[in-house]
């Protein structure tokens, strides 16, 4: 795939992105009592993982982190196929009471967040749920809207934003392409 | 569109290595759901199944409907006996009533093997195999394999005795063309009159002394012993086939590693299994009935879905 990429963030600002968000989640939290961090599978689960690496570094508490994969709960799974790989869910904390914070790489439609939404009410009632997301691309077609967002993008439908980790594509950065047709 | 699997899961002699292995891996991410308080999430709601058993069960059928309920389908179990089919309606009769209610997925079990089959070439619904005849059943010997994979971590080169009456068993036949297909050795083991005349020919050693088979293994599949089989005269008696084929601690014991134990159940204990044996510290038959659940979860879901007409409507709508 050789389609020309524009690079929206590159390792260094990706970084600074994720430090900042970990310090508004913190504050939106008043603090890192009761805070569960929660990363949607698959990069989500990479991006908490530094959020939670960042808010030990500067509070120097380790918050409870854990992975949700939304698969099963997606609206769209009668008319794809084949089926989509299920990936694994790990949430070893008991929610109820708690303010769970949602992490994910790219916010467009808002079907994932529902479905996440969703999950998380079959673990338990959390005091609070919030979303954290590294791009906010526009494109909403549910009435979801993030509390913590590290970058704004406006583009169009026909061109898509990938955020590339070093943990699965060796590498920091976030990119924009034209969607191949898959 | 069909899904990875294509529209049915009959038996795993078909399959490939690649869709035993997805099918395995699927398994693992549906483990967690059975350790929810709740044990439920929505990928089938809408879908409707029918259970259809010809012939007793009581592990199988509840696995399956566990299974169904906890990714929210609605099912129907119908069983031979209490049923219209006592009354002398055909196979494919039952199915094509059943089907014109507007069904998606039809498990069966039946005495007769190929029953499955012949019923998947008839109906539009997914027709998953609980077991033909003397023919497979396929879930059980993926519940198997994902049972050996947890413990071992691989299959491949695995030595894998299956102990007891493998002529009969559809258990041993799905077993025997999963491990071979996941590259593990295969052994059997068993007085000849219960193996079938042409097993070299499936590519599995053949021992006729357990206490050869358990030097050998790095684990035995043993079999029940189905005591139907007295009337035929395949053995002489129960006492006897203890005495010389039953998997007892004493023999384990003079095994050089420790040798997982696998049982499909239902056990007949101090038969082919000593109690001390199928409760021991080396026996994962809990784990299989466990596994189980999660093995059916996962073909239920890989053969759902994928209805083409509704993707084009949707399509304009994405994810994220």
């Amino acid at each position: 795939m050789t389609d020309r990429q524009t690079t929206v963030l590159d390792a260094r600002a990706m970084d600074r992105a994720l430090r900042r968000m970990a310090d508004e989640i913190v504050e939106l939290n008043e603090g890192t009592d009761g805070l569960i961090i929660v990363g949607i599978q698959r990069r989500g689960v990479q991006l908490a993982a530094r959020i939670v690496g960042s808010i030990r570094d500067r509070e120097g508490v380790e918050v409870p982190s854990g992975a949700l994969d939304i698969t099963l709960y997606r609206d769209d799974l009668q008319t794809v196929g084949p089926r989509p790989v299920v990936g694994p869910t790990n949430l070893p904390w008991a929610i109820d009471g708690k303010h769970v914070v949602i992490v994910d790489d790219v916010l467009y439609t808002g079907r994932t967040i529902r479905a996440a939404l969703d999950e998380l009410a079959d673990f338990g009632r959390p005091r609070r749920i919030a979303l954290a997301v590294l791009i906010d691309r526009g494109g909403r077609e549910l009435p979801i809207q993030p509390d913590v967002v590290g970058k704004t993008v406006e583009i169009g439908r026909t061109q898509r934003v990938d955020v590339l980790v070093s943990e699965l594509d060796g590498r920091d950065a976030v990119v924009i392409a034209a969607k191949t047709s898959a | 569109m069909t899904s990875a699997l294509g529209k049915d899961l009959l038996a795993l002699e078909p399959l490939s290595s690649e869709q035993i292995r997805l099918i395995l891996d699927t398994a693992e991410p549906f483990k967690e759901i059975s350790e929810r308080s709740i044990k439920k999430v929505p990928t089938l709601r809408g879908s409707t199944i029918v259970n259809l058993f010809f012939e007793a069960s009581t592990r199988t059928r509840i696995s399956f409907e566990f299974a169904e309920k906890r990714l929210s389908a609605d099912t129907v179990n119908v069983a031979s006996s209490g049923s219209s089919v006592s009354k002398g309606e055909t196979l494919v009769d039952t199915a094509r009533n059943l089907e014109a209610m507007r069904i998606d997925m039809v498990v069966i079990r039946h005495g007769a093997s190929g029953a499955a089959q012949f019923l998947a070439e008839r109906i539009e619904s997914n027709v998953i195999n609980a077991g033909d005849g003397t023919h497979e059943h396929p879930t059980q010997g993926l519940l198997d394999l994902l049972t050996l994979r947890d413990h071992f971590h691989r299959l491949d080169g695995l030595k894998v005795c299956i102990c007891g009456d493998v002529l009969h068993s559809r258990v041993a036949r799905s077993n025997i063309w999963g491990l071979k297909k996941m590259g593990a050795e295969v052994a059997v083991c068993g007085p000849r009159s219960l193996l079938p005349n042409a097993i070299d020919e499936l590519g599995v050693t053949v021992f006729s002394r357990i206490e050869d088979a358990i030097q050998w293994a790095d684990a035995l599949n043993v079999l029940r012993l189905q005591l139907e089989r007295m009337q035929g005269g395949y053995i002489p008696s129960l006492r006897e086939y203890n005495r010389v084929f039953g998997v007892t601690s004493e023999r384990l014991a003079r095994a050089p590693k420790d040798v997982l134990i696998l049982h499909p159940g239902p056990m007949n204990r101090g038969v082919e299994i000593d109690s001390d044996v199928a409760d021991g510290p080396h026996s994962v038959i809990l784990n299989q009935v466990t596994n189980g659940v999660a093995i059916r979860m996962a073909v239920l879901y890989l053969l759902s879905g994928g209805r083409p007409e509704l993707a084009e409507a949707a399509k304009g709508g994405g994810g994220r």
